[in-house]
């Protein structure tokens, strides 16, 4: 069963989302990077883009294939994990922590309500996964 | 069950050329000079020499060279040694007839700049194969230049834009949604971006074919330039709707591509050109036989109504009473997209194909080739989830949802098939079929090899619930066993350096 973390918020595309004050830290969930298996690359954007809701950021590629990652949030991005150009198997050995993947300043607070809770989230992975 | 090997060698490995190595070893001698020594440092500047005496290049001789490649070259699986059931690659096998035509002196050994009255039977050839590829697709402009089948869609969206920035004007910078379906090859959407589109993803439906709903609601967002559509579709279903999906992207004002990459599946049954579709590119290394993956340069005639046959690359191939001669006199031309004609030596071997079977073989070769992905698809549904129920084309889907509850997925089951002494079929694509095996027999293979291979897969079904540890390990009769993919892909080793050795050690 996918490790699904309390106090975050999902998306149905598999992104969780961190809200700190108007900062929303962006990755892809357990579920997420189990599916995609090995990842070998990851590409993000640049601090200073700003990204509607629903926008591709960036994608991950796995020995399988390559996924773009879409953003839940609208907002303009602030930080990025550069981390992850020489670690990108992190996201599959720690998805909600080493592998964060961007930090954005969100424009509309009200969006990362309106995702899935932890017990949602688990809820429509049971249904679909 | 005992396990048939394709090959066996007396060298189970093979040193790197560069450790053959020996200082002072050469495979050549020179002939003394006949005209006076000139020193390189006066006519060649210093930054265009190397300094560093060709350190690290293999000093060897000539045997040395042969052996090395040649004993590789025995470890290599080819189309000639056995059934490479590659879904969407239509890997069928290539007569030696054809290799005999091309390489007939006047075809091979034809220089490029040759005036054309010189030139007047290669120019034939290229005609005769155009109106060939004209009456198979249904679509009468057809340009033999592109080198390959991402080329070739290039080079159709090409004429796309260029249609419709003639049609259009300066509003046709209001056009510029290429619509492809979710099932797409992944060089669909990379061409159209090359073209100055952008992308809107079209569902499928849960019975694999274009979600037609869906496919309204974007038309009706506007912007249409055109539609990438594969037919039958990457996961082998012949898209029922064509002809109605063809209607609603003209009315949107937009074209429709079609990616001809599963033609096997159509030719001398149904032409693109009477669904209503505007331009396809076909793969002569594909459908028409033509030399595969390593084995020969590709290529990937476009195709067109006559419409978008003005903007056709240049120059064109064209006749004048009993002559042949290059037309560059095309003002609307896209221009050039490769050096010369193309790949000429493909055309060759790809007319040799359509004459030697004529249009009865043709298609009698499209019949056998959906008969047996069919015959493959029925004795696989018991052993293999089948995720779409209709009869297959020319290639049949499956996943690996009945094994990876024991913990055995699709790269396994592959890398198994190995050990069967069969080249693996097509994994993980298309991506909207979770763990897909995406498998294309070809005409090429007969019945008992078929039962070869449908035995193999109910094997390995079988190993996969009794022994899975045997297949997830897999291949085990390889001279090297399972590859480590991430790491290779994670910090790739592209080539050899003379210090390699040393840091590997330290490392």
């Amino acid at each position: 069963m996918a490790n699904i973390q309390e106090n975050l918020h999902y998306s149905k595309d598999h992104e969780w989302v961190e809200v700190n004050g108007d900062v929303a830290t962006i990755g892809i969930t357990d579920y997420a990077q189990h599916a995609l298996g090995d990842v070998v690359y990851v590409e993000l954007p640049t601090v200073g883009d700003t990204l509607e809701s629903h926008e591709a950021f960036g994608s991950v590629e796995s020995v399988k294939a390559v996924s773009e990652i879409f953003t839940p949030i609208a907002g303009e991005v602030v930080e990025v994990n550069d981390g992850l150009n020489d670690t990108p198997e992190a996201v599959n050995s720690d998805p909600y922590g080493a592998a964060w993947m961007i930090k954005i300043k969100m424009k509309n607070q009200g969006e990362a309500d309106a995702m899935l809770s932890a017990a949602e989230y688990e809820e429509y992975l049971s249904a679909n996964g | 069950m005992s396990i048939k090997k394709v090959t066996s060698h007396p060298t189970q490995n093979e040193e790197l050329i560069f450790d053959r190595s020996q200082i002072g070893r050469v495979g050549y001698r020179l002939p003394k000079l006949d005209v006076e020594e000139t020193n390189l440092d006066e006519i060649l500047p210093a930054e265009l020499r190397r300094d560093d005496d060709l350190e690290g290049v293999p000093e060897v001789s000539e045997v040395d060279v042969i052996r090395h490649f040649t004993r590789m070259s025995t470890w290599n699986y080819s189309i000639d040694l056995g059934m490479y059931p590659l879904g969407s690659c239509t890997m069928k096998y290539n007569s030696r007839l054809n290799e005999k035509v091309a390489r007939i002196a006047g075809f091979a050994n034809l220089h490029p700049l040759a005036p054309e009255r010189e030139a007047q039977g290669a120019l034939e050839l290229i005609y005769n194969l155009q109106e060939d590829l004209a009456e198979i697709t249904g679509l009468p402009g057809v340009s033999l230049q592109p080198a390959a089948g991402a080329h070739g869609e290039m080079t159709g969206v090409m004429l796309i834009r260029a249609f419709l920035d003639k049609r259009d004007g300066e509003k046709s910078k209001e056009r510029r949604v290429m619509l492809i379906p979710d099932s797409a090859h992944g060089t669909n959407p990379a061409s159209a971006h090359l073209a100055g589109f952008t992308v809107k993803t079209i569902r499928s439906t849960d019975e694999g074919l274009t979600d037609m709903e869906h496919l309204k609601t974007l038309c009706g967002e506007g912007g249409i330039a055109g539609l990438m559509l594969t037919n039958p579709n990457t996961v082998g279903l012949f898209e029922t709707n064509i002809q109605q999906i063809c209607d609603e992207i003209h009315q949107a004002g937009g074209l429709v591509y079609m990616d001809g990459a599963n033609m096997n599946a159509l030719v001398g049954v149904a032409r693109p050109g009477d669904f209503g579709v505007d331009v396809i590119h076909l793969n002569l290394h594909k459908t028409f036989s033509t030399p595969h993956g390593g084995g020969g340069p590709g290529s990937g005639p476009c195709c067109c109504t006559a419409e978008l046959e003005p903007f056709l690359p240049t120059p064109r191939v064209v006749k004048d009473a009993e002559n042949y001669r290059l037309d560059f006199n095309r003002p609307e031309s896209i221009g050039r997209v490769k050096a010369f004609f193309g790949n000429f030596g493909m055309m060759v071997r790809a007319l040799a194909y359509i004459q030697t079977h004529g249009a009865e073989g043709l298609r009698e070769a499209t019949e056998a080739a959906v008969l047996n992905a069919r015959y493959v698809g029925h004795h696989l549904t018991e052993s293999y989830d089948k995720p779409f129920e209709s009869d297959s084309m020319h290639e049949v889907i499956f996943s690996h949802k009945k094994q990876s509850r024991k913990g055995v997925h699709t790269l396994d089951i592959a890398k198994r098939l190995i050990d069967y002494g069969f080249h693996p079929m097509t994994i993980y694509f298309p991506l909207i079929v979770e763990g897909a095996m995406l498998i294309e027999p070809t005409e090429s293979v007969g019945r008992a090899d078929l039962d070869a291979f449908i035995d193999a897969m109910k094997s390995i079904a079988a190993e996969a619930v009794e022994t899975p540890e045997l297949v997830i390990g897999a291949p085990h009769t390889t001279r090297i066993g399972r590859l480590d993919e991430a790491t290779a892909a994670r910090k790739p080793v592209l080539r050899w350096k003379p210090d390699m050795e040393a840091t590997a050690k330290s490392a």
